[in-house]
């Protein structure tokens, strides 16, 4: 397909959207899924038929609109509505009310700060488009920016645009993206490879399954585009076996850009050919790490391995390798397409472009955001999430997952982008982000994580198999009552010895989540050492132990 | 001895016979085929069989390690390094509780106690008579949700302790 054959069916798709006037759009993402969302759409197209609207109103699935926990959600265009927790047996009344009254029973304000605030680019065709329909993509302006840049920019332009919008990995390392992209491109070797990190492995955070689930051509065509900037021929998108809807979407989108000549041979014409290939993960949080995902995608056990070399450098079967995050990916087409300074323009001087982020835990709007950043805590936790329900009291909001930290009520004004929260302890990380209030017990969070990194630490170096063992004992230990005073400097050169020692990033940042917690909330441990009590009556302190 | 000699399955296309006549191997085999029997497929293939028989055992294993020529050290190891992989036989019905973050901090503790109690079982195991597994997942994703569940599949969000056992209990009443 050509750009002038691509624009045509973006045109032909979208007259043919513009016959029926009315639009409703359902929430298909696994949030609303879960919540019946597929029968609701069923029930409403039925009842759209019997009422002789075929032809004026379509109804179609789109991506995860963000606000999960009040799901499903439906929204009517041109008349800007959107209702929440519909269910099928709504569809008569919600189908009667098209281009009449609103159904004010289930409406939602389009108005309000969840939305109102956020800034979508990554996630600017979820809710918008069908993610199992490439037309709708299309016509949505999807692989402009591919089938342009093959017809009139040569790979350093790309690479030349990537650089200046300041994109940075949004893996969590925030490492710059034009920096790497030039790497590849500049290394040696026939064979190159592009990888897309989809094993969004944090607890806590699903950014990436609503991007691959809701639009998935647009990860695609960031992987396309990459592809061609550094000379790569081969791609492989690394998808998590427990996100099967993201799965079945990326196979499906595969299948149709390959029908469209958009992946393959000769793309849009040119010379220039790129095939894509899914590999399921199988349940390894180490396999976020680079060097352990690409040793899952050679079929081997997922374990780490120093760097350098960089996969720049050596990466797949020894070759220059790009890896990038789903999220990274899903910015691409639009930087492409609009310019890097355009995407310059948006974010801090050092942090660039907006985030998404999966807000949850507790918050009254639990769900997916997208925000420019700089953007503050206070903004996106009690206006954009309405604040902590219940009348309860804010205690922490925990970013980056097992590699992050938990951040005090004190930085909640602080500006948010990568480098203010390495500063206070924590990190960016892919987006995860979970509100805590006063039942909430530090040490027995900042004892989950490490439960966690003990699991889930793949065991090749001792420092982490070891280390994480051992931490998590001594806080089992305090969060039963067990504990003794010595305890907590054991604990501290524990964090310090497997920060510094270990091999891969899984245990590098494994102490976080304690070292946060030890700084910001000292008092909890202390409480349970010496008072044998749990401030947030969390904890089981054993009778023993507080007699 | 050779895979080959051991085992008297039928021929499939590939070199080695599959381990019995189920017709399930020809899945197998088809995924073989697509990756052209590389190595590199390993998890993609012990996905399809665990995808196909709901876990993996020692025949399956032998049978990919000697279709793709990957030792059998080799597919043991990495069956058993990832946590979605199981040698063991799942129950007719699985209970997985979502044990990320949001979950945890949203009671999903009390959810496992719950079910533990009513089974007698750990997470990780499937009751005596072979009717419930229960398992513990490290985050499915559904955090908007929480404490989310997933039974035989379906993905319940905001669930409760009681209708959780509620629905575990309708498992080990019916002979569904």
């Amino acid at each position: 397909m050509t750009l002038e054959e691509l624009q045509a069916l973006a045109e032909k798709t979208r007259a043919a959207a513009a016959v029926a006037g009315r639009v409703v759009r359902v929430c298909q993402g696994t949030g609303c899924h879960s919540a019946g969302s597929d029968t609701v759409q069923q029930a409403l197209a039925r009842e759209t038929k019997e009422r002789g609207m075929g032809e004026a109103v379509t109804v179609m699935r789109v991506g995860c609109r963000g606000l999960c926990a009040s799901g499903p959600i439906v929204s009517v265009s041109p008349d800007n509505l959107l209702y929440r927790s519909v269910e099928a047996s709504d569809a008569p009344e919600l189908a009667a009310s098209l281009g009449g009254e609103p159904l004010e029973r289930l409406r939602l304000p389009s108005d309000s700060p969840f939305f109102a605030r956020q800034k979508k680019i990554a996630l600017e065709n979820l809710g918008q488009i069908d993610p199992e329909s490439i037309e709708d993509y299309i016509a949505a302006g999807g692989y402009t920016a591919l089938l342009t840049a093959l017809a009139s920019m040569a790979p350093a332009e790309i690479i030349q645009q990537v650089s200046v919008s300041g994109l940075r990995g949004r893996g969590g390392a925030g490492y710059p993206s034009g920096l790497k992209w030039g790497t590849v491109a500049k290394a040696a070797g026939a064979e190159k490879y592009v990888v897309c990190n989809g094993d969004e492995g944090d607890p806590g955070a699903f950014m990436d399954r609503s991007v691959m689930e809701g639009d998935p051509h647009r990860v695609l065509e960031g992987m396309t585009l990459a592809a061609y900037a550094v000379g790569a021929k081969h791609g492989f998108v690394y998808v998590r076996a427990e996100y099967p809807l993201a799965v079945s979407r990326l196979r499906k989108a595969i299948r149709q850009a390959e029908q469209y000549g958009l992946l393959g041979d000769k793309i849009g014409g040119s010379d220039f050919g790129f095939k894509v290939e899914l590999r399921l993960g199988a349940g390894a949080f180490v396999c976020g790490e680079e060097t352990a995902l690409m040793a899952s995608v050679e079929g081997q056990r997922g374990t780490p391995r120093p760097r350098p070399p960089f996969p720049a450098q050596a990466g797949l079967w020894g070759c220059p390798t790009l890896i990038n995050n789903v999220e990274t990916f899903a910015n691409i087409a639009p930087i492409v397409r609009r310019g890097g300074e355009w995407y310059a323009a948006i974010g801090t001087p050092k942090s660039k472009g907006t985030k998404v982020f999966a807000l949850s835990g507790r918050v009254v709007h639990t769900g997916l955001i997208e925000v420019p950043m700089g953007i503050t805590l206070r903004e996106i936790i009690f206006e954009i999430g309405g604040g902590i329900p219940d009348g309860k009291k804010f205690k922490a909001v925990q970013t980056g997952g097992p590699s992050g930290g938990c951040v005090p009520e004190k930085f909640l004004d602080m500006p948010l982008d990568y480098d203010s929260l390495v500063s206070i302890g924590s990190i960016m990380g892919s987006g995860g982000m979970i509100v805590m209030d006063e039942t909430s017990c530090m040490v027995d969070v900042a004892r989950y994580f490490m439960d966690f990194c003990t699991g889930e630490s793949c065991g090749k170096c001792v420092p982490c198999r070891v280390g994480t063992a051992q931490m998590h004992r001594v806080l089992d230990d305090i969060t039963r009552g067990t504990a003794s005073e010595g305890d907590l400097a054991r604990l501290e050169e524990l964090c310090d010895m497997v920060r510094n020692t270990s091999l891969c990033g899984l245990g590098q940042s494994a102490p976080n989540p304690v070292i946060t917690t030890l700084r910001y909330f000292r008092d909890e441990y202390e409480a349970h050492i010496r008072d044998k009590r749990c401030p947030a009556g969390r904890c089981r302190i054993s009778q023993e132990a507080a007699a | 001895m050779s895979v080959a000699q051991t085992h008297h399955g039928r021929f499939l296309g590939s070199r080695t016979p599959a381990p019995s006549g189920d017709a399930r191997w020809k899945l197998v085999a088809a995924t073989m085929r697509r990756h052209g029997y590389r190595a590199d497929a390993l998890i993609e293939v012990l996905h399809a069989v665990q995808g196909a028989f709901g876990f993996l055992d020692d025949d399956g294993l032998r049978f990919v390690a000697a279709s793709l020529r990957v030792p059998y050290s080799r597919v043991y190891g990495v069956a058993t390094f990832y946590q979605h992989f199981t040698l063991r036989p799942p129950g007719k019905h699985t209970c997985v509780v979502c044990m990320g973050t949001t979950c945890y901090i949203k009671g999903a503790q009390g959810l496992v106690e719950a079910v533990q109690d009513r089974l007698g079982v750990k997470p990780g195991q499937t009751t005596k008579d072979g009717r419930v597994s229960l398992l513990e997942a490290r985050c499915i994703g559904s955090c908007g949700l929480a404490p989310a569940v997933v039974l035989d599949g379906a993905m319940h969000g905001k669930i409760k302790a009681e209708d959780l056992v509620g629905k575990v209990e309708e498992w080990m009443k019916h002979d569904s």
